[in-house]
């Protein structure tokens, strides 16, 4: 079957914000890019990020990028790579102020600055007190964020394929990635994209579990594409659990809530966060947040008929701060708990959010894979930006409003790194003469199925037994038996079978192409996890606790270093964390108190 | 949470342009337990009893603007739409006024032709300062109850004007828009955008049916836009 050949300079897998900040540098060069999108861009998942973006511009309190790269190495519990995170914090100012220029809503304070709140985990004078560094439009950060670079594209351009699902990456013999294929979802017809360069940008994989703050689109097609092409997947034990959402409905409150103000109250009404954070408090970082919240409810102090939950409490704020500052919460709260937050306190649970691993890279976004003596051998032709690469700027753990931070610095770095190596003047390799036919064999194993599986029975089943085995509290026997059932459960996933064997429009052919990509997601956190015997961030083992040797279950001596999971045969290998920053002196490692 | 089940029934317009038959609605009975807050949650459910029923759906917070639909008549997001506001029976339809291309789903194209047309973005070509440009307070609460907007098409698709003349009619989504960069004290362009606005169609088909207001997921208000932008062209005319 001859299928149509679409040739661009770069392919964009993905328009949420890495994606778009990212097509935005290259259109904006002049180079031919394409973005392909599961979904309209303005529908992608970072448009519900709400808090902020974590910027050092010093625009309410003194503040600077070293106070911010502290935060980022700490909150990451050691893991996160210095040397990308120096880039990190140091890039982000810029990359705020050019977002404003771009004409991003930002709000506003009296002298006419950027807003800033303060967010949990980013202090003054490392470790003091808490700072306002999220830049931040009311709590709708990244809506705001998400429609101005659209916006952009639209002024610069950048042709956009809409609802277009990527299904694999095409290497040639070299093991170059001159392309991808891709399903068109409103025709059912597949493609190929051929291009000098594919740059990943889509999104994480929250929906392995069962409860998820995440869009039902955060299949982690991008993982599922790499593994399949024998790039192996970072960190992917390292899930981080927002402390705030929605109890019962999933749905996230930004920890702008408590930037804001907002205590965390336990059934006797104390604020719990003052004994496990006597400065931070409630705007301890994510992971230290979520396992005292879980303590609390072990230890009978939960709130509720079932004691299940704990109690965010914003009344103190008042109803002007909160309509100014919060109305999406005041909204979430009033749709999905039945709660005015002006009134009464919300009841909120540790809940699944963000993926800290992902598909290895350097700061400049090129997927780098192990070679020989070389941990970091760079794949021709291929980025990852975004949630879905691991660079690793968030290591065990993100510090809130370095997500969107991570989206623009990386989107533009990665940018910035074709432009400078004269993509546009290099020569296209030719693609390899069976470049679609492994795509086209899982589709037409698909379309000609009979008697498997419901897909979405064994996504579900994979849901279920992620959230019961790589939770927030995780234990080395319930790891050891998520392997075995993951690992079975995919299995299954070999096997599904479609009713429906239409084209047009087909959504659930999509939701079964997508439940290969989840496959990938879970076997790889469950398989790295399973074999990290310490606790590290958000990855919190209760066999491996606070020890004279490991104070709080931390083995720097052994698990000191990157994992790198390879689907094939599930092998497990391991690097170096970059402990060397690029212009200042390293963080040297040490207990996490707060 | 009540475990206990009802049934509820839905009527849904089904449309697979592959099978070749005419449009239908189709009736299907579908037991609920009690947690399925939102008509999403029960559409998802529903789904699993019949996959080939298609839909969009992504954030299901009503942020992303995905899950448009007409729900017993009126348009709204389905993950914003709490089962317990909704009879018995409910009857759901893709969006009116655009082309069907199977079941819910509609081609937007027409809706984000318009969105285009109004050159959504600021337009400021003075060199940036080194930091941010400074807005005041008061100026950035211009924007509010603009740039909020989700582009669900709820608003477009349920406005007469827009129905009639899809094609010339910028329609309540796009010119909220085109409103928010009039409003920003950041943008230079508010000539250009008001040209590109005098037409007997693009802005004045709007007969203040308000429509709009009504629908809007987010509780925005496009009518009122619309009447500042005429105000300013009145204003400019005089």
């Amino acid at each position: 079957m001859a299928l149509a050949v679409h040739k661009y300079d770069a392919v964009v897998i993905g328009a949420g914000g890495a994606g778009m900040r990212c097509s935005l540098q290259l259109a904006r060069a002049g180079l031919r890019v394409a973005v392909l999108s599961k979904v309209f861009p303005t529908r992608s998942h970072t448009v519900a990020a709400q808090g902020g973006i974590g910027a050092s511009l010093g625009n309410m309190d003194e503040d600077n990028w070293h106070y911010h790269f502290y935060d980022t190495v700490k909150g990451s519990d050691w893991l996160g790579d210095q040397d990308a995170i120096e880039f990190m914090c140091r890039e982000a100012p810029k990359v705020v102020y050019e977002l404003e220029h771009m004409g991003m809503p930002f709000d506003r304070n009296p002298d006419g600055t950027i807003y800033q709140r303060p967010f949990g985990g980013h202090s003054a004078n490392y470790g003091e007190k808490p700072v306002p560094r999220a830049c931040a439009a009311a709590d709708r950060t990244g809506h705001a964020m998400l429609h101005t670079l659209y916006q952009q594209n639209v002024k610069s351009n950048t042709t956009f394929f809409v609802e277009w699902m990527a299904l694999d990456i095409i290497r040639d013999a070299e093991g170059d990635v001159v392309g991808v294929t891709a399903l068109e979802m409103e025709t059912g017809e597949m493609a190929i994209f051929h291009a000098k360069c594919v740059l990943f940008a889509t999104g994480g994989a929250g929906r392995i579990f069962a409860a998820s703050t995440n869009a039902f689109i955060n299949t982690g097609d991008g993982l599922g594409m790499a593994a399949r092409a024998g790039i192996p997947l970072e960190d992917m034990e390292f899930w981080q659990f927002h402390p705030t959402g929605v109890h019962n409905a999933g749905v996230l409150l930004t920890e702008g809530c408590r930037g804001e103000g907002a205590i965390l109250r336990n059934k006797d009404g104390e604020r719990f966060m003052e004994r496990y954070a006597p400065k931070l408090k409630d705007l301890a970082p994510r992971d230290f947040v979520s396992r005292c919240m879980d303590q609390e409810i072990k230890e009978g102090r939960g709130c509720g008929p079932n004691g299940d939950y704990i109690a965010l409490d914003l009344t103190h704020l008042g109803a002007e701060t909160i309509m100014k500052r919060l109305p999406s919460v005041h909204e979430i709260g009033k749709n999905f708990a039945n709660v005015d937050v002006i009134k009464e306190p919300i009841p909120v649970v540790p809940t699944i959010h963000y993926q800290m691993g992902g598909i290895p890279t350097s700061i400049h976004g090129q997927v780098v894979v192990p070679k020989g003596d070389n941990p970091a051998s760079v794949i021709n032709g291929l980025y990852a930006i975004g949630e879905c690469s691991c660079v690793s700027v968030h290591g065990a753990n993100r510090l809130g409003t370095n997500s969107l931070l991570d989206l623009l610095v990386f989107g533009r770095a990665a940018g910035n790194h074709l432009i400078a190596t004269a993509l546009s003047s290099k020569a296209f390799k030719p693609l390899p003469a069976n470049a679609a036919d492994y795509s086209l064999s899982r589709v037409a194993k698909l379309d000609s199925s009979t008697g498997g599986e419901y897909p979405q029975d064994v996504a579900n089943d994979l849901r279920k037994s992620m959230q019961l085995h790589a939770g927030v509290f995780r234990t080395q026997k319930t790891m050891d038996e998520g392997v075995v059932q993951v690992l079975a459960i995919a299995e299954r996933a070999e096997n599904l079978s479609l009713k429906d064997k239409s084209k047009v429009f087909n959504t659930a052919r999509i939701e079964a192409l997508e439940v290969a990509n989840l496959m990938e997601a879970a076997k790889a956190t469950m398989v790295s996890a399973a074999a990290r015997h310490e606790s590290r961030g958000a990855h919190t083992v209760d066999d491996y606790g606070d020890t004279a040797e490991h104070p709080l279950g931390r083995n720097d001596d052994t698990w000191l270093k990157h994992t790198l999971w390879f689907s094939e045969g599930n092998r497990l290998a391991y690097k170096p964390v970059n402990m060397k920053p690029l212009t200042v002196d390293s963080i040297p490692l040490a207990k996490r108190t707060f | 949470m009540a475990e206990t089940i009802t049934k509820r029934t839905f009527e849904i317009y089904r449309y697979n342009p592959d099978d070749g038959a005419k449009p239908t609605m189709k009736t299907y009975e579908v037991e609920l337990d009690g947690s399925e807050r939102m008509l999403l949650d029960a559409l998802m459910k529903l789904k699993k009893q019949d996959d080939s029923i298609s839909f969009r759906r992504s954030c299901r917070e009503g942020v992303c603007g995905s899950d448009a639909m007409n729900i017993n008549g009126k348009n709204g997001l389905a993950c914003l739409t709490n089962m317990l506001t909704l009879p018995q029976k409910i009857t759901l339809r893709p969006l009116p006024g655009l082309p069907v291309v199977r079941d819910l789903i509609v081609d937007m194209s027409q809706f984000f032709k318009q969105y285009h047309s109004i050159k959504p973005y600021v337009v400021n070509e003075t060199v940036p300062p080194e930091k941010e440009r400074l807005q005041s307070q008061e100026d950035r609460d211009q924007l509010n109850g603009l740039y909020e907007c989700i582009l669900c098409a709820c608003c477009s698709t349920s406005c007469p004007s827009f129905w009639w003349n899809p094609d010339k009619f910028v329609g309540p989504a796009g010119l909220l828009a085109a409103y928010r960069f009039v409003a920003d004290s950041r943008d230079l362009d508010t000539e250009s955008r008001l040209d590109n606005l005098e037409d007997p169609y693009r802005l004045f088909r709007c007969h203040t049916i308000m429509n709009c207001v009504d629908v809007c997921p987010k509780g925005l208000n496009p009518t009122r836009a619309i009447g500042k932008l005429k105000e300013l062209l009145v204003k400019r005319a005089a």
